[in-house]
């Protein structure tokens, strides 16, 4: 298999990590939606961690994409 | 943005060009003025017209000075929550950083390109699109935070990276750990603006690029390629519009976060 061939299969697979990303994210947004619909009125003054939670597995998730950009158009 | 026979180049947008030719230097050193460097000009005069028009001090608040101390009620708040009575010197730096980044992200979502028939190849750019600003502005904020807690603590900083009651076998490890964790963070804050802002950008031209090559391809496939990657472009465009504040409201976040570490030291 040729470097060009190898490289694009790479990138295809990370995006497989990107997938990953999508259940981590959607993890986050599920248990605050569990625990904020069992107590409302505390919701609200969680919203600060849940976007702090949101950031933090976004970005885990957007370093497969990252490795994806680089395998195409940087090395 | 098609390239050679309906292959669809997504990076094209993210291009960095001089407007004025290339041809300015000092001492070697290129200062041409590109394209970049154009749309933060055009963020810092939409912000500033938002912030003109927003500061005057009628006791009832007309629309728009009312969205004006909206956004700063919000900072401030932010900033009061996380850090405490200690914030509030820091409420300008942090507000600046959200107002930037919110109307550079939103500029570059601006529909410019209609405008091509005039102007070849006039496009919107996001400025927030490179490392090098991401990063820059993730350094401008790791440095103060550095600054403010040596500043004010001195060599006692470090005991931020040795938590309260770890067992003294286990300091050496936990202080490293700790302070790699520390050292990530500009790179984490820098990288996380920069790839949502990226990745958004090339998921739309990825799009337009099948609704373009879908209609050139005919009326049949353009019914079931091009039509449904329209809808999609729609819901997407308003992911990324709502994507755009968050990154940005992200970002100011953990600023204040990180401030409050050096500040309070837990």
């Amino acid at each position: 298999m040729d470097a060009e061939a190898a490289k694009l299969v790479g990138a295809g697979l990370a995006a497989i990590g990107v997938g990953l990303a999508a259940l981590g994210v959607g993890n986050v947004f599920g248990s605050f939606l569990d625990s904020a619909l069992r107590n409302p009125a505390a919701a609200d003054g969680q919203q600060g961690r849940l976007f702090i939670g949101f950031a933090a597995a976004e970005l885990l998730g957007l370093l497969a994409f990252v490795v994806a950009m680089i395998l195409l158009f940087v090395a | 943005m098609a390239a050679e026979g309906g292959k669809i180049d997504p990076m094209h947008q993210f291009l960095v060009e001089p407007i004025f030719g290339k041809g300015w230097e000092i001492a070697g050193h290129s200062i041409a003025f590109t394209n970049s460097a154009l749309w933060m000009v055009i963020t810092l005069a939409a912000l500033w017209l938002f912030m003109l028009g927003g500061m005057k001090r009628e006791l009832v608040p007309g629309r728009w000075q009312a969205a004006v101390e909206g956004f700063t009620g919000f900072i401030s708040n932010m900033m009061h929550t996380n850090i405490g009575p200690k914030g509030k010197a820091f409420v300008p730096y942090v507000f600046s950083l959200f107002m930037f980044i919110l109307i550079a992200n939103l500029m570059g979502m601006m529909p410019v390109g209609i405008l091509s028939p005039v102007h070849p190849g006039f496009h919107a750019f996001t400025v927030t699109s490179h490392l090098t600003v991401t990063g820059v502005l993730a350094i401008l904020s790791f440095s103060i935070v550095l600054i403010v807690g040596f500043w004010r603590h001195g060599f006692h900083f470090f005991s931020l990276f040795v938590p309260h009651g770890t067992p003294v076998y286990m300091i050496p490890l936990i202080f490293l750990i700790e302070l790699f964790s520390f050292l990530i963070r500009p790179f984490s804050l820098g990288l996380r603006l920069f790839v949502a802002m990226t990745a958004g950008h090339i998921l739309m031209k990825v799009l337009a690029g099948f609704v373009i090559n879908g209609a050139n391809a005919g009326l049949g496939i353009a019914a079931i390629v091009s039509i449904p990657s329209f809808v999609l472009m729609v819901g997407i465009t308003l992911l990324e519009l709502l994507v755009c504040a968050i990154q940005a409201y992200v970002f100011a976040l953990l600023t204040s976060l990180y401030l409050n570490d050096a500040i309070n030291l837990h």
